[in-house]
């Protein structure tokens, strides 16, 4: 649990952070989405004390940060740095054992903890664990900085634009892998992005920077569906289909979808978004497909005629 | 001369100089750059992120590497003495500034991303500077340090001067001596040398980033182990004895001394330039000089007689073409002059006060006419015709062919242009011959070793007297070159052995032969 309040960063004179207040809660994700030099990286840099804060207070799980030596601070919080900061002179294991090291960790435990992450992000030890970071592809190195950044299994994982290096298909399949990824279903997680996609895809909350201040904080749906001011709306306005298909849930409409039998074969579930569903249907070329419930288990039907009405009557009624 | 050494004859002739001097040679090396990268590694981390100190600390490594070598050098020397200390000093300061540099571009060249995501994990100053930023610098600093090696192997050579040993006692002797094996002996080696240390550098360069940390620790460990190769060549002896490169090497020099006095002592190699000096401030205590040279007085020297005769007389005298002599015919008995005039003891005198005294040739040499009554006002009237006078570049010839212009230009009715600053005796004697000068004062072993140069069997009978020498060279350059040598002015400016005043009279020391006799009982008594 990460709670900030009125936090600023003075840089000679210029406020790059202007007194902003958030909360993280306990296992949740959020996002500080913002074009360049909106204060975003300032602000997850303040969490670590990669950079100090000239004013306000930032508890982590209780603790005020300021209180704590920075090393003993950032070693209990995982760091994963823009273009994954990995030292090109240490071998994937190596790299990995920084911090146990720093902890003083016996080797042993080390090398079975880092063997179970590597497996995980499906990077086989035997094949590289020896290998030097410019021997891997960029989804590869974005791996091992993130088992890095894990291997201690700290409870708080800040990310500063961690998919910023790779290109567009990489990072969307590393994307997904994370999202599965069960080591992180746990933890606290403060994210950095310009990317709306990525923002609306990994947050649970949204905070939307400008110039230094938090425009609007929410759930993808709210920042959508609900902006506050011409700022958020027209941020989203380029991709405001794919957005607001992608942050409706089935389950927020269900009660507008018709039943299917029961004994129809479910292709998706009703967590899932409506653009989730349009893509499924394209790529299995189906006119209709089945939708469960995993609360009550109902099914229902969807095609791409239902998901267009509901979608337009959603917005209508908004 | 007579029997011709090739140079691996000369090499393995000379194989124990040859490995002591190597020795030294990566001793000095070795040393320097060890103190310049335990001084240069610190402080390029240092100004790493200082930008003003930086700007400062490279600045002044910059101008420091602007100071010719030699030069930085002779500043040592008023400040360490002579020998090892003060050459150890110089190349440190040579190789400090690629170290520094190097070292603050390795360190400021390192992926910033790299820094933060290290201080982002936790780790704190001293190990991100030891396990992230001197690693990654390491290939840099590396280079830096090759750079440092290779400019120290050549500085190195210069140590010779001011007696610290290494491969340019044979590089400095061969141009001393005009032989080119020697000169090879030392400078093929020196070059060998620095081509080894920077391919064995290389290598370690090339070890990739991944086996830096391992570069790390080796490359000290290497060059604490080159660094003890040298012993500094000071020994216990109470009696020390500092030639030039060129005594060294001949027979009318220290070869003389060991051969016809038997004499026995240890010897370090310096430069004429520095070598009165290091023997008024004891750091030397016998000492190869010119006998007439001002800093004799200077540094209150005495020279020791050379009783057993090994320095041929170095008579000066004039040396004039004999067409100009015979167009002239007044010439000679102006020229004559001055025959006899001018003892050592007066020579070294009118040295000393250009030498030393800092007074210009023109005045040192017209007062002293004044005083001997010697000088008359330039003659007016029609001018007989023009005589160019040529001289080395040294304050006695100066001296001297401002005196002969006064006779000339007083005593007839001929003008005189001078020639001065002809390097040394074969740009002059070429000058005469290809009739560009007319006459230069030239010595009479000069004439006869330089320019002659007879076999053994000539020589012998005669080197040690005056006067068959004189005789010999008149012959000769009549016969051989129509030059003419007019009488001798006077002084012998011939190599002579020198001691301070003080300890020559303490130890009752006058002639090599008392000397000698010093240093053998001093043996056996060890």
């Amino acid at each position: 649990m990460i709670i900030a309040r009125n936090v600023s960063k003075e840089f000679n004179g210029i406020k790059a952070v202007n007194n902003i207040s958030f909360e993280v809660k306990e296992g949740q994700t959020l996002v500080f989405l913002g074009t360049s030099g909106c204060g975003k990286t300032t602000t997850l840099k303040i969490l670590n004390r990669l950079i100090e804060p000239s004013d306000g207070e930032i508890t982590i799980n209780g603790k005020n940060i300021l209180s704590l030596q920075p090393e003993i601070l950032r070693r209990s919080i995982g760091y994963v740095s823009q273009n994954n900061g990995l030292f090109p002179h240490y071998t994937v294991a190596e790299n990995i054992a920084i911090v146990p090291n720093l902890l003083k960790w016996d080797k042993v435990r080390t090398s079975e903890r880092s063997n179970i992450l590597l497996d995980q992000l499906k990077l086989p030890v035997t094949e590289y664990a020896n290998k030097y970071p410019d021997e891997l592809s960029g989804g590869q190195k974005q791996r091992v900085a993130l088992a890095r950044a894990l291997v201690s299994d700290p409870p708080v994982l800040l990310m500063d634009e961690p998919f910023g290096a790779l290109d567009p298909i990489t990072r969307a399949n590393v994307r997904k892998e994370f999202l599965e990824l069960p080591e992180l279903k746990s933890k606290t997680i403060v994210l950095v992005t310009h990317d709306v996609q990525e923002a609306f895809e990994l947050g649970d909350q949204i905070c939307l920077m400008d110039k230094g201040i938090i425009v609007q904080t929410g759930s993808p749906e709210e920042l959508i569906f609900k902006p506050i001011n011409e700022f958020t709306r027209n941020f989203f306005s380029h991709q405001r289909l794919q957005l607001e298909l992608g942050a409706l849930k089935f389950s927020s409409i269900w009660e507008s979808l018709t039943d299917a039998s029961s004994s129809s074969k479910p292709s998706l579930n009703s967590n899932q978004s409506l653009w989730e569903g349009m893509e499924m249907l394209s790529e299995k070329n189906e006119e209709t497909l089945v939708v469960r419930n995993s609360e009550d288990n109902s099914y229902k039907e969807v095609s791409i005629q239902t998901i267009q009405s509901v979608y337009l009557e959603n917005k209508r009624n908004r | 001369m007579n029997e011709q050494l090739n140079l691996g004859q000369f090499m393995l002739q000379q194989s124990g100089k040859l490995l002591d001097q190597t020795i030294a040679h990566i001793g000095l090396t070795c040393i320097s750059l060890l103190i310049a990268v335990a001084v240069g590694l610190p402080l390029g981390i240092w100004i790493a992120d200082k930008k003003r100190a930086a700007w400062f600390v490279l600045g002044v490594a910059g101008i420091l590497q602007t100071i010719p070598s030699i030069a930085l050098l002779g500043f040592m020397i008023p400040l360490l003495g002579i020998g090892a200390l003060p050459a150890i000093a110089a190349l440190f300061l040579y190789a400090l500034l690629p170290v520094i540099r190097n070292t603050y571009t390795g360190i400021t060249g390192v992926d910033p991303a790299i820094t933060e995501s290290a201080r982002g994990m936790g780790m704190n100053k001293w190990q991100i500077l030891f396990q992230v930023e001197i690693p990654l610098a390491m290939p840099v600093i590396l280079a830096g340090i090759r750079t440092a090696t290779v400019i120290n192997v050549g500085v190195a050579t210069l140590a010779a001067y001011i007696a610290a040993g290494g491969l340019g006692e044979f590089i400095f002797g061969g141009i001393a001596l005009n032989n080119t094996n020697m000169i090879l002996a030392g400078a093929i080696p020196a070059a060998l040398l620095a081509i080894l240390l920077d391919f064995l550098l290389s290598l370690f360069q090339k070890a990739n980033l991944k086996k830096m940390r391992k570069v790390t620790l080796i490359l000290p460990v290497l060059l604490i182990l080159f660094s003890s190769f040298y012993i500094i060549p000071y020994t216990s002896e109470k009696i020390l004895a500092g030639f030039t490169p060129e005594f060294m090497g001949r027979e009318d020099g220290y070869l003389g001394l060991k051969s016809k006095y038997k004499l026995d002592i240890s010897t370090v190699v310096i430069s004429d330039a520095v070598m009165y000096k290091a023997a008024f401030e004891n750091k030397l205590d016998v000492i190869s000089g010119y006998s007439t040279d001002g800093r004799l007085k200077a540094y209150d020297l005495v020279t020791l007689e050379d009783d057993k005769t090994i320095f041929p007389p170095y008579y000066a005298a004039p040396l004039v073409r004999q067409d100009v002599l015979q167009k002239h015919p007044e010439l000679q008995p102006a020229l004559d002059i001055l025959s006899g005039v001018i003892n050592d003891s007066i020579m070294t005198e009118l040295n000393y006060r250009v030498d030393y005294q800092k007074q210009l040739p023109e005045k040192v040499a017209l007062d002293f006419m004044l005083e001997k009554g010697l000088y008359k006002k330039p003659q007016t009237g029609p001018e007989a015709g023009i005589i160019r006078l040529g001289s080395k570049i040294f304050a006695e010839q100066y001296i001297l062919i401002n005196m002969y212009k006064m006779l000339i230009e007083g005593n007839t009715k001929l003008k005189v242009v001078t020639r001065t600053g002809l390097g040394g005796t074969k740009i002059c004697f070429d000058a005469l011959t290809n009739n560009e000068i007319d006459m230069y004062p030239e010595y009479t072993g000069t004439g006869l070793l330089v320019i002659l140069k007879p076999d053994k069997k000539t020589l012998d009978p005669i080197i040690g007297n005056r006067e068959k020498v004189f005789d010999f060279v008149q012959k000769e350059f009549s016969d051989q070159y129509k030059l003419s040598w007019l009488k001798p002015i006077g002084f012998n400016n011939a190599y002579a052995l020198m001691m301070r005043r003080s300890q020559a009279q303490s130890l009752r020391i006058k002639t090599i032969s008392d000397l000698k006799n010093y240093l053998s009982n001093e043996n056996h008594q060890h």
